[in-house]
C-alpha cells in the first residue's frame, strides 16, 4: 500500500509541473508582471526598464519560470500587485480556509443525500419515489449553479423576507458574517453557510443520486446478493452491508473524478454570495491582472484537486480489498 | 446499408428511432427544444421589438402589455432581447457540441485502434486535462483570446473533447478485436480506411449521446462565462449567459431580468438532457444512472 501511495505521488510529480508551465504562460499573457507600472505612461522609460531588471523580466521565460517555481515551492508566492504590494500568501490562506469549510459541508451533505436518495430510488425502483427523485436529479443537473444561488438571494433576501416582515432576512445572502459582527459567532457564520452550501450541493445531491442508484442497482442483481439472501439475512442487513457498501466504490470515484468540476460551482457560488474563498480570490485576480494572486491560485487549486483525486483513489482502495492487493 | 437483401432486421436508425420514440419525455422535450429553437430562429417575426431597440422613457419597466417580460436598464424589451440571445446561445452550444465530439472522436478512435505509445500519450493528455479545475482552464482560455462568439466556441471545445475522446477509446478497444475488423483488415485496408469506413459507423451511438449531452454542458459553460464576465460580450452580443450577468445588480428591483433568461436555460439544457438520455436508451449506448 506505501509502495502504491509513494508510486502514486511519483507520477503526480511530472504532471504538476507540465501544469505549472503551462499555468506560468498562460499568466503572463493575462496579467502583466509587472504590474500597471508597465504602461503607467508617466514613468520614464529608463525607470521602466530598471524595474523590469529587478523584478527579472528581461530574463528568458524558462530562467523566468524556474525562479519563480523555486520561490514557489519554498512557500514565497510572492506580493500582490494590487494589494498595496501586501504578501499573496495571508490571503490565500484564509481564503483556502474559507473555501474548505464551504466545500467539505457541500460534499459531505451531498454525498449523504445523494447516498441515500440514489440507494431509495434504487430499493423503490419504479416507484413514485424513483420517478420524483429522477427527475428531481434531472432538474438538478440543468440549473445554471449562479442562478440557482441568485434564485436563492431573491427568494429568502427579498420574497421570504418580505412576506414575514422581518429584517434583516433569516437567512443572509452574502459575505461571511453579519455587519459589525464582532469576534467569531458560530451560529452567525453557519447562518451565512447555508445559501453557498445549498447552492453547491443541488448539482451534486443529483449527479451523486444517480450514480448511487445506477451503481446499487448493478450491485444487487449480482451473485453474491443472491448468496447473502440464501443465507437467509435479513433484506435490511443485505441492501445495507452487502449492496450499499458494494456500491459505494464507483460513487466515490466518481466523486473524486467531480472534484475538478467542483471548483468551477465553487467559483460561482463564491462569486454570487461574494463568499471570501479562493474562487473570489481568482476571480479577482483575473480582473484586476494581480499576477502574482493568478499564479497562487491557480497552482494551488489546480494542486488541491490532484491531491484530492489521489485521495478518493486511495479510499477507493480502503472500500475494495482487490484493489489494494493487486497493487502490491 | 443493404436492408432490402435481410429485410427481417430492421435498420439500426429505424430501430433506434423507434426506441427514441418509445420514451415520451424525450419526444415532449425534442418537441419543445424544436419550439424554442424554432422561435429564436424566427426571432424577427416574431420579437415585439427589433434588437437591441432602446426604450428611454421605459427603462426597467415592469412586466405588463407593452412589455410581457418588462425591459432593462436601457430599456429593451427582456422578451426580444431573449429571442435574439436565445439564438446565439443555441448556436454556441450546438457548435461547441459539434467539435467537441468531433475532436474527442477523432482522439478517441486514433488513440484506441493505433494503441502503443500513441495511445499512452493521447490518454495522459485526456486525463491530465479531465483533472484540472476546468472553468479556471476555461476562464483563463477566455481571457488570452476574447470575447467574440468564435473565442468562446474555440475555447469551450478546446477543453470540452476529453469525456468524448474517452468514451469512443473504450468502445474502440473493444470493436477492435470483433472479427469484421479483421477481415477488414485481411482484404487489405490501412488504418485510415478501417477507422473511417469501419469503425465510425459503430460509434454514431455514442456520438449522438455526446453530442447532445456536451450541448447541455456548452450551453451551462457559457452562461456561466458570460455571467463571470469572460463570455461573449454583450456590448456586441446578446446571450442568455450575458443577460443574466449584466442584469444581476438589478435583481432586486426587476426580478423578471434575471428570472426569464434563467428559465429558458434551465428548460433548453433540460429538454437536452431528457433528448441525451432518450438517445442513450435508443443506441443502447453503456447507461448510467437509468436502467
Amino acid at each position: 500500500m506505501t509502495r502504491y501511495v509513494l508510486r502514486r505521488i511519483a507520477t503526480m510529480v511530472p504532471i504538476l509541473l507540465a501544469i505549472s508551465i503551462a499555468v506560468f504562460w498562460a499568466a503572463n499573457r493575462i496579467a502583466r508582471p509587472g504590474g500597471d507600472l508597465a504602461i503607467n505612461p508617466r514613468v520614464s522609460p529608463a525607470d521602466r526598464a530598471d524595474y523590469f531588471e529587478s523584478l527579472g523580466l528581461n530574463d528568458p521565460f524558462f530562467v523566468r519560470y524556474l525562479s519563480w517555481l523555486g520561490d514557489f515551492v519554498r512557500g514565497d508566492l510572492g506580493t500582490s500587485l494590487v494589494r498595496n504590494g501586501s504578501d499573496v500568501w495571508p490571503f490565500v490562506r484564509t481564503a483556502l480556509a474559507n473555501t474548505l469549510v464551504l466545500v467539505s459541508l457541500a460534499v459531505v451533505l451531498s454525498l449523504a443525500a445523494g447516498i441515500t436518495i440514489g440507494a431509495i430510488s434504487a430499493i423503490r425502483r419504479g416507484s413514485f419515489t424513483d420517478y420524483v427523485a429522477t427527475t428531481v436529479s434531472f432538474l438538478g443537473i440543468s440549473i445554471p449553479v449562479f442562478w440557482l444561488g441568485l434564485m436563492l438571494q431573491l427568494f429568502f433576501g427579498l420574497y421570504l423576507a418580505n412576506w414575514l416582515g422581518i429584517t434583516p432576512p433569516l437567512l443572509p445572502t452574502a459575505g461571511l458574517y453579519s455587519p459589525g459582527q464582532q469576534g467569531f459567532d458560530l451560529v452567525d457564520r453557519l447562518r451565512h453557510l447555508v445559501l453557498p452550501a445549498m447552492t453547491l450541493s443541488l448539482q451534486l445531491v443529483a449527479v451523486y443520486s444517480r450514480y448511487m442508484r445506477a451503481s446499487l442497482l448493478d450491485v444487487m442483481s449480482s451473485d453474491h446478493i443472491r448468496a447473502a439472501r440464501g443465507r437467509g439475512l435479513r433484506e435490511r442487513t443485505v441492501v445495507v452491508r452487502h449492496g450499499v457498501r458494494n456500491a459505494l466504490i464507483p460513487v466515490t470515484t466518481q466523486a473524486a473524478v467531480d472534484m475538478g468540476q467542483l471548483v468551477g460551482g465553487l467559483i460561482v457560488t463564491e462569486q454570487v454570495f461574494q463568499y471570501p474563498g479562493m474562487g473570489r480570490l481568482f476571480v479577482n485576480a483575473m480582473v484586476g491582472g494581480d499576477y502574482p494572486m493568478l499564479l497562487a491560485t491557480t497552482m494551488i487549486v489546480a494542486a488541491a484537486v490532484m491531491l484530492l483525486n489521489l485521495a478518493a483513489d486511495l479510499f477507493y482502495g480502503v472500500l475494495d480489498p482487490r484493489i489494494r492487493r493487486g497493487s502490491r | 446499408m443493404a436492408a432490402a437483401e435481410f429485410p427481417v432486421i430492421e435498420r439500426p436508425s429505424v430501430l433506434a428511432w423507434r426506441r427514441f420514440a418509445h420514451r415520451r419525455i424525450a419526444l415532449v422535450s425534442l418537441a419543445v427544444l424544436a419550439g424554442i429553437a424554432l422561435a429564436t430562429v424566427c426571432a424577427e417575426l416574431l420579437a415585439p421589438y427589433p434588437q437591441g431597440r432602446t426604450h428611454a422613457t421605459d427603462v426597467l419597466a415592469d412586466p405588463g402589455r407593452d412589455y410581457l417580460l418588462g425591459t432593462d436598464t436601457l430599456g429593451r424589451d427582456t422578451l426580444s432581447q431573449m429571442l435574439y440571445a436565445g439564438r446565439v446561445t443555441l448556436a454556441v452550444g450546438v457548435s461547441v457540441a459539434l467539435l467537441a465530439t468531433f475532436g474527442g472522436t477523432l482522439i478517441g478512435m486514433v488513440a484506441g485502434y493505433t494503441g502503443g505509445l500513441v495511445d499512452a500519450v493521447l490518454m495522459r493528455l485526456t486525463d491530465t486535462l479531465l483533472a484540472l479545475p476546468g472553468l479556471m482552464v476555461v476562464m483563463m482560455g477566455a481571457r488570452m483570446l476574447g470575447d467574440s462568439i468564435f473565442d468562446v466556441v474555440l475555447v469551450l471545445s478546446l477543453l470540452g473533447w476529453m469525456a468524448v475522446a474517452r468514451i469512443i477509446r473504450g468502445k474502440v478497444l473493444s470493436l477492435r478485436e470483433q472479427e469484421f475488423i479483421a477481415a477488414a483488415r485481411a482484404m487489405g485496408a490501412g488504418p485510415g480506411r478501417v477507422m473511417f469506413r469501419h469503425l465510425l459507423p459503430n460509434l454514431v451511438g455514442e456520438m449522438a449521446v455526446a453530442v447532445s449531452l456536451a450541448t447541455a454542458g456548452a450551453i451551462l459553460a457559457e452562461s456561466v462565462l458570460s455571467f463571470l464576465g469572460f463570455g461573449v460580450s454583450a456590448a456586441h452580443t446578446p446571450t442568455w449567459g450575458n443577460m443574466l450577468g449584466g442584469n444581476e445588480g438589478f435583481m432586486t428591483i426587476a426580478p423578471w431580468l434575471v428570472i426569464s433568461p434563467g428559465i429558458a436555460i434551465v428548460v433548453t439544457v433540460l429538454c437536452v438532457n431528457f433528448i441525451g438520455d432518450g438517445l442513450r436508451d435508443a443506441f443502447d449506448v453503456r447507461s448510467d444512472g437509468r436502467d
